[in-house]
């Protein structure tokens, strides 16, 4: 056993014999693209509204309460899915992100929240988590549509248009202080403080 | 012979039977909320009628009317975790969000005794606050505003 590992690892150090270093290189660089962008792939499948709903936690609970939303269906059909609030679209993150996810397999493994009961009795705690995540990265996911910078306030109501020219042009406030609920259902908002 | 003449009366009768069957009856469906054409016909229903959405307040047609809901109400959660109107419309919130604060007989209990929130008897708004809409009436009716009814009382008393 130690003697074929051996084997391979002197193998694996010494300069190559027979195959010439052009092969060498074009085929590890071949191999790369389908590597990584198979990877990529992969990844990017975890990112679909299908994929997320393939599981009867979500697509029982959040996914049902997702759908009457704007975010959801509104009449010019741009739409927000799973994956575009609760995964960063950055590559970095994204990859941090989804090693966070690992957890949440673990709660399909276990089904932590698989029933409509287990589910209301976890959504504050899940609640809680997304907006805290949210307050983190000063709500990076909404603002990867709505640009701050491209707002017009004059077409806003007024109200709107105040708050959003006062707190959070000054970063008193971000997205998520205010707009919570907006895609899913709210828990027991007792004792949140509320702007 | 015998088989002949009673082959042509079973053909005949079969004639006659497809021709009963195909003159299927179409009779005319009552007129609901929709227009009912006929038994087999499937009519448009009338388009969805859409939100009107209105700087401000709307007039009371009379004192007690509650008052109605000049915004969307899209999505509002209404329900035992969290009332989402009184987001604006709580005794808290509703100076800052320039929204009209719920009215004192809100905070009632069934005894007349005004308590520190508003009372779960009053909790859900959308069973007395509605938002308007651009529909036409589905049907016609004489409703008249009291300050109408009073002026006609007016006119009355004058002849």
């Amino acid at each position: 056993m130690i003697e074929r590992l051996r084997y391979f690892w002197r193998l694996l150090w010494r300069p190559s014999v027979h195959i010439s270093l052009g092969v060498l290189v074009l085929g590890g660089f071949i191999a790369g693209i389908f590597f990584w962008g198979g990877f990529n792939t992969a990844m990017e499948y975890t990112n679909t509204e299908q994929f997320c709903v393939s599981c009867h936690e979500m697509e029982a609970n959040p996914f049902e309460e997702l759908k009457a939303t704007v975010h959801y269906t509104n009449r010019s059909g741009v739409r927000a899915t799973c994956s575009d609030c609760h995964v960063p679209h950055g590559w970095t993150h994204k990859v941090a992100r989804k090693m966070e996810a690992s957890k949440e397999v673990w709660g399909w493994i276990f089904g932590t929240i698989n029933t409509p009961e287990k589910y209301e009795a976890k959504r504050r705690e899940l609640a809680e988590r997304e907006w805290r995540r949210l307050e983190a990265n000063d709500s990076l996911e909404c603002r990867n549509c709505h640009q701050f910078d491209f707002m017009d306030f004059t077409e806003q109501k007024p109200r709107a248009a105040q708050a959003h020219s006062t707190a959070l042009v000054g970063g008193d406030a971000t997205c998520i202080d205010c707009h919570k609920g907006i895609a899913h259902e709210l828990p027991d908002m007792s004792g949140v403080h509320q702007r | 012979m015998k088989w002949l003449s009673s082959a042509c009366i079973l053909l005949l009768v079969a004639i006659i039977g497809i021709a009963v069957a195909d003159e299927r009856p179409d009779p005319p469906a009552p007129d609901g909320l929709r227009a009912g054409g006929t038994f087999s016909q499937t009519l448009d229903a009338p388009p969805i009628a859409r939100v009107v959405e209105k700087r401000g307040r709307m007039e009371r047609n009379w004192p007690e009317q509650p008052p109605v809901i000049p915004h969307s109400i899209r999505d509002y959660q209404v329900d035992k975790r969290h009332n989402r109107c009184l987001d604006c419309h709580s005794r808290e919130a509703a100076p800052r969000a320039g929204a009209p604060m719920v009215s004192i007989t809100h905070f009632m209990d069934r005894d007349k005794q005004v308590r520190a929130a508003v009372s779960p008897d009053r909790y859900f708004c959308t069973q007395c606050h509605v938002e308007q809409t651009d529909a036409e009436p589905l049907v016609q009716n004489r409703f008249r505003t009291v300050d109408q009814v009073l002026q006609d009382l007016v006119r009355e008393g004058r002849r």
